[in-house]
């Protein structure tokens, strides 16, 4: 029974895992271009959520909608005033670019905020409930079934909706999108928007349920290379699933072996992942 | 007649480097020199593959802390000299090295940069709970030199000139490797690998050769350290500040370029010393916010370097007497 309660705990922190690596793998799917800052506005997201209720108030959906504007037009800030610049430019200015962005991010972070842990003060979400012989706090509970819709609802609005193929048109031809009045410039700032938003919103969910420091950018911006790396890069179902089985196995290692060992397993199935099967488990070869 | 012009500045700097702590031999400044050239020293064995390879990895830490625990271990293991561990941390490092090129370099360089975060990372984590090499806590080396062997100084002086021999070393090496058909291959990958490929350029060899002999210089600078200062734990040896400073001087400086990496310290490495004087213990947080707006500045506006934007905008007279 224990470890039942283990595997639901880890899926449940695997569907934010999913939330977030949804927004770092359709960047990835789109241009080509890993964000190393991808973890930093996780974290941010978190930061907000604790802003909205600390000096506006309200519950889970303010600080939710909150985390996710604030995310959203930090997206596309920063692809509008960096990321356009980058993006053709030399291997080493399109890694620098987030890569330091990732440090001014988390930096400031820990100059505002201090190295503390933080938590967000009881929300209306609270207590746990049975479910036959498993206590479920309420929660990770909401948070993970939320990260999931969401990454639902993101994946379908990127197959069935005009938004999507004006993406998906972009990233398949630059050229041929922008003679059917496509803007390129502008849809790939909306990708950034919506993958920043996606983080953010996904550490508003993280903030209901866990406590955390400015630290946690770096590992879940790790977390999220592996997802994205064993789902396949630029897929979001790809991603939803390694999510899941990221959060599964981080929880069964924290189980089995403490918790320290966590992220080195997760950070080794990494490696392992270049090794045998770069192109992730759904990946096309 | 080329080669005179060419090689006066790096004579003035050969003397301004030898004659430095005869001029400046107060402690403070001999240790600003020490740290001066040991950060030149890990920039520019980042250079070889971040810089001349093109192949940026934001890990390089894990082959400094290899190389920073193995003297250590040794002493505390065996009780021998710690340069004896200098070998072994450079084994090390080459087969972490050769695990991590063969599977990434397959692929295109985001996956080099996502792979040596990651282990770098998984590194730390992991010698951070290792009993053998003091968990959290560290190695210590000798407290008291045994013999001179032991490179255990009280004075910075002797330190100060194995680091510019070992920088002398490294440079030489470079400027042979600029030369040699290796640096050219190193070259032509950077600037297109597919093309590269077709003109018979083993790609995926050479860029594991660079990366091989970049973690081999890494791992002595990473020993370097931890035998002059006595001390190593794993956010020391392998934190992701350690990557990033090699990364940023190497890039401000200049990426490929042979002084890059010595120009990128020159101006660091003071502005940082100065930033912990005057802000103390709290200026460490606000020294890596101002990195990390740096490498924004370098990757958004000159990705070359200073080095660069040096020779755009030098007077023109100049550039055509140093273009060769």
């Amino acid at each position: 029974m224990l470890l039942l309660q283990v595997i639901v705990g880890g899926l449940l922190l695997g569907a934010i895992y999913a939330l977030f690596s949804s927004g770092l793998t359709l960047i990835w799917g789109m241009m080509n271009f890993i964000n190393f800052a991808h973890g930093e506005f996780v974290m941010l997201g978190m930061y907000v959520s604790l802003l909205v209720v600390m000096y506006l108030g309200g519950g889970p959906a303010a600080f939710g909608f909150g985390a996710a504007f604030a995310l959203f037009v930090l997206g596309v800030v920063v692809y509008l005033s960096l990321i356009r610049y980058v993006l053709r430019g030399p291997m080493l200015a399109q890694i620098l670019s987030t890569f330091g962005l990732a440090l001014l991010l988390r930096y400031t972070a820990f100059w505002i905020f201090s190295a503390n842990f933080v938590s967000l003060p009881q929300t209306s979400l609270s207590g746990t409930i049975n479910v036959g012989g498993i206590l479920m706090p309420i929660p990770q509970l909401v948070a993970g079934v939320i990260a999931i819709l969401l990454t639902i609802g993101l994946h379908l609005m990127l197959t069935c909706t005009t938004i999507g193929s004006q993406l998906l048109a972009v990233s398949e031809d630059r050229g041929a999108a922008m003679l059917m009045g496509i803007k390129p410039d502008r849809m790939q700032a909306l990708a950034w928007g919506l993958s920043a938003g996606a983080a953010g919103i996904a550490g508003a969910l993280m903030a209901i349920a866990y406590p955390w420091s400015p630290s946690v950018g770096e590992t879940f911006g790790l977390t999220a290379f592996v997802v994205v790396a064993l789902g396949g890069f630029g897929s979001v179902p790809g991603a939803l699933f390694a999510g899941l089985i990221v959060g599964l196995i981080q929880a069964l290692s924290a189980f089995w072996f403490g918790p320290i060992y966590k992220d080195i397993v997760v950070y080794a199935l990494f490696v392992a992942l270049l090794w045998l099967r770069p192109q992730g488990l759904m990946g096309k070869a | 007649m080329n080669k005179i012009p060419a090689l006066s500045p790096t004579v003035l700097l050969a003397v301004a480097l030898l004659i430095y702590p005869l001029i400046f031999s107060g402690a403070f400044y001999l240790d600003v020199g020490v740290t001066f050239l040991l950060a030149a020293i890990s920039a520019s064995a980042w250079n070889i593959v971040g810089g001349y390879a093109g192949q940026v990895s934001v890990g390089h830490a894990m082959f400094f802390g290899l190389g920073a625990y193995a003297p250590l271990l040794c002493y505390k293991l065996y009780g021998w000299t710690p340069m004896a561990g200098i070998p072994f941390g450079i084994a090390a490092s080459v087969a972490l090295a050769i695990l991590i090129g063969i599977p990434t370099f397959r692929l295109t360089g985001h996956y080099f940069s996502m792979a040596t975060i990651a282990v770098a990372e998984l590194i730390r984590i992991y010698f951070g709970t290792w009993d053998l090499v003091g968990a959290a806590i560290g190695l210590q080396g000798p407290a008291t030199a045994r013999g001179w062997w032991d490179l255990t100084f009280r004075s910075e002086l002797p330190y100060y000139y194995i680091f510019l021999t070992v920088l002398a070393v490294l440079l030489s090496f470079t400027y042979l490797m600029e030369r040699h058909r290796f640096g050219y291959y190193l070259r032509a990958i950077k600037v297109g690998e597919r093309a590269a490929r077709s003109l018979g350029v083993p790609v995926q060899q050479t860029k594991i050769r660079a990366l091989v002999l970049s973690a081999m210089f890494t791992s002595v600078a990473g020993s370097l350290y931890s035998v002059k200062t006595g001390f190593i734990d794993p956010e020391s040896g392998f934190g992701i500040l350690v990557s990033v400073q090699m990364v940023i001087i190497a890039a401000l400086g200049g990426a490929g370029r042979l002084y890059g990496p010595l120009i990128g310290a020159l101006i660091l490495i003071p502005l940082q010393t100065a930033t912990n004087t005057w802000f103390g213990g709290g200026g460490t947080g606000l020294t890596f916010i101002v990195y990390g707006g740096i490498i924004v500045l370098i990757a958004r506006y000159e990705p070359g370097g200073i080095y660069d934007l040096w020779e755009q905008i030098s007077p023109r007279r100049w550039r055509r007497k140093h273009a060769s």
